[in-house]
């Protein structure tokens, strides 16, 4: 078996590789459907209607995909400068530990700040926890060249016992009967509604503003023009005069922050104060849905709504007809490998011997 | 200071570390072979979940636990032989390869014992392998055979990879595929090979959770161990005898936190000491990262013809 790099490419192929991609996802999961001996149809029908059926399951597959659009924004621009952090979980924890220290623990102090100003202040605090949280990863493979996926995966482990130490201790709220749950943000702080009686909130809007801003970003800037350089070859790049290092550090430090960013956003949202279940593999589900996107900003946002939406619709399938939530895990996961195929088949072509 | 001499003097501190580290060797072997052949396998998490449940499943049906062990073998290699095709097939990138068969194993895995046990609060538990009182040996009598296994394929595996004529192929293919492939050596298929026979070895790592540590299969069970194995292999310099000392050096650290934690006496809240495996490994990383030697081909797809 070989691959063969296509000169052009027909439109035929630009068309069915994506339906392949669905059609062999799909093949998967109705396996898996008939395995737990559900009616595949009917299945389907549940998901689609929990995940996009109504308004109150549009606004809870929308809530969810907000901090997956952040933490897919922070895998897609690390991954293009080739820095695979793998560590958004980790970035995001951080992040929402900052946002309640900031914005939950100030009471009685003696210095009051306008909601506003203290708002701001929340969000940076947040962003620059998960942007330096990265840094040490981006540092030493910069320098030392220690592999990133390594360091940043195994940072997620750390940076939850060390939220569960916070929980457990200076973090604690005396009033939640003993459950390990952080203060709760000043009710000033948390975001507005946008549609009354659901949990979707302002954090949308904010999301999709960050997601056009990278998209210019990487389009218009010398930032994102280095940040792609250094992603298709960092040697070429560094011959070319862009400052490789510097470029690393300064991706890090956006990629960082943005899944800093989902940590407050989903504590300003929808929690308002922080439990270690808070985030069910965000930061995990971000990298499947930069891959999915391409690596592209406002794909991103698509992304988002799709793993969202099998997420949430998959939830509300499983309490009808019993067949387990995993299922949304699989989808997502074959789609990932069968999207991944079926774009190296839009660019090469596989020849027998 | 006299708690942790009490700890060191005591026979089932020893026994504990050999039992902690038995995973992590298999582990650290299968990434070892796969990289040394120019593959990284982030898949690996992945196929610990899936080897630890098809062992456990294929034994709760009745097998015996041998069949078991080799069950969760051939699950560990069909997915590695999915990360051979993604990767080398259609040198795919291999992180992402590897991350996206973690998520697809973990995920089967859980439905899989979902749709089995629908309501179970409790896993159903097996019989798990007996230790081999016979050996006579103080801190091996205490270990099953699965043990013995791991510790027999260290000078196994550096043996074929240093004395045999497959060996060198399969490092020649992660060192220079070009001159590899020039020599008439197929680059392809030795990668293809070294990917299924080092996921099978992980797929035992998982099996030895679940038919030896544990009697059950629980979720979250494998808990970073697969990362862990591949911080490890850079620790040994992707050298077999070294995987052995990191992953006996590793587990030591890993069951004085236990035992400190279990004492009572700890000073320190439990959840730093839980931190202490995740942390030495990126210390072991940063120690030797300036004297790391990478087989040169690795993370390289290789493509015949380009270069």
């Amino acid at each position: 078996m070989q691959l063969v790099k296509r000169n052009t490419t027909s439109p035929a192929v630009l068309v069915l590789a994506p339906i392949s991609a669905v059609l062999f996802t799909l093949l998967i999961s109705t396996l898996l459907v008939l395995w737990a001996g559900a009616p595949v149809g009917q299945t389907y029908g549940l998901i689609l209607q929990g995940g996009f059926g109504s308004v109150f399951a549009l606004s809870e597959t929308l809530t969810r995909a907000v901090p997956l659009i952040l933490t897919g924004l922070a895998a897609a621009v690390a991954f293009k400068a080739r820095l695979f952090n793998i560590g958004a979980e980790g970035q995001l924890y951080v992040g929402a530990l900052a946002a309640v220290a900031v914005g939950g623990m100030h009471g009685g102090t003696g210095f009051e700040l306008p909601a506003a100003l203290l708002f701001v202040l929340m969000l940076l605090a947040a962003a620059l926890a998960g942007a330096l949280l990265l840094l040490g990863p981006a540092l030493m493979k910069a320098r030392l060249g220690v592999d990133e996926v390594v360091t940043t995966l195994l940072l997620n482990f750390i940076v939850l016992l060390f939220v569960s130490l916070m929980l457990d201790g200076p973090m604690k709220d005396p009033t939640a009967m003993g459950w390990p749950q952080s203060v709760a943000l000043l009710a000033d702080l948390e975001l507005g509604k946008l549609i009354a009686q659901t949990r979707l909130h302002t954090g949308l809007l904010g999301a999709c503003a960050l997601a056009v801003l990278i998209w210019v970003l990487m389009k218009y800037t010398v930032l994102g023009f280095d940040i792609r350089a250094v992603g298709t070859n960092p040697r070429a790049a560094a011959f070319a005069g862009v400052p490789v290092t510097r470029t690393v550090v300064l991706v890090a430090m956006l990629s960082g922050a943005l899944a800093g960013l989902a940590g407050a956003i989903e504590v300003a949202g929808r929690t308002s104060y922080l439990t270690l279940d808070m985030s069910p593999g965000y930061g995990y589900s971000g990298i499947v849905i930069a891959m999915l996107a391409g690596l592209h900003p406002l794909g991103v946002v698509a992304a988002s709504m799709f793993v969202a939406g099998v997420l949430v619709g998959a939830d509300s399938m499983s309490r009808a007809v019993g067949v387990p939530t995993y299922i949304a895990d699989v989808i997502v996961a074959a789609s990932l490998i069968s999207v991944l195929v079926a774009t190296l088949m839009t660019q090469y072509r596989v020849k027998f011997k | 200071m006299t708690e942790l001499v009490d700890i060191l003097s005591n026979l089932s501190f020893w026994v504990a570390v050999l039992r902690i580290a038995t995973p992590l060797i298999f582990g650290t072997l299968g990434v070892l072979l796969c990289e040394r052949a120019g593959v990284l396998n982030l898949g690996i998490e992945g196929i610990l979940v899936a080897g630890a449940f098809t062992g456990w499943l294929t034994v709760y049906a009745g097998a015996p636990l041998w069949v078991g062990v080799a069950a969760a073998a051939a699950t560990g290699a069909v997915l590695g032989s999915l990360h051979a095709f993604l990767t080398v097939g259609l040198a795919l990138s291999q992180h992402v390869s590897g991350l996206g068969i973690t998520l697809l194993a973990t995920s089967l895995s859980y439905y899989g014992y979902r749709v089995s046990f629908p309501k179970v609060s409790t896993p159903p538990t097996i019989t798990p392998f007996a230790e081999m009182g016979w050996l006579g040996l103080p801190v091996l009598a205490q270990q099953t055979p699965l043990t013995l296994l791991a510790l027999a394929l260290v000078p196994l595996l550096a043996y074929v990879l240093y004395r045999t004529p497959l060996g060198l192929s399969v490092r020649m293919v992660g060192e220079n595929p070009q001159a590899a492939e020039g020599q008439g050596v197929s680059v392809a298929q030795v990668r293809t090979g070294a990917i299924v026979a080092g996921s099978a070895l992980m797929g035992i790592a998982g099996s030895f959770l679940t038919l030896s540590a544990f009697n059950a299969f629980f979720f979250n069970m494998v808990n970073g161990r697969g990362w862990i194995c591949v911080a490890l292999v850079v620790f040994a310099s992707w050298r077999p005898g070294k995987a052995l000392l990191g992953a006996l050096l590793f587990a030591f650290f890993d069951a004085i936190q236990l035992r400190l934690q279990q004492s009572g006496s700890a000073v320190l809240p439990y959840q730093l000491y839980l931190m202490l495996p995740y942390v030495l490994s990126i210390l072991a990383l940063v120690l030797v990262a300036r004297k790391a030697s990478y087989p040169q081909a690795l993370m390289k797809p290789y493509r015949k013809g380009e270069r």
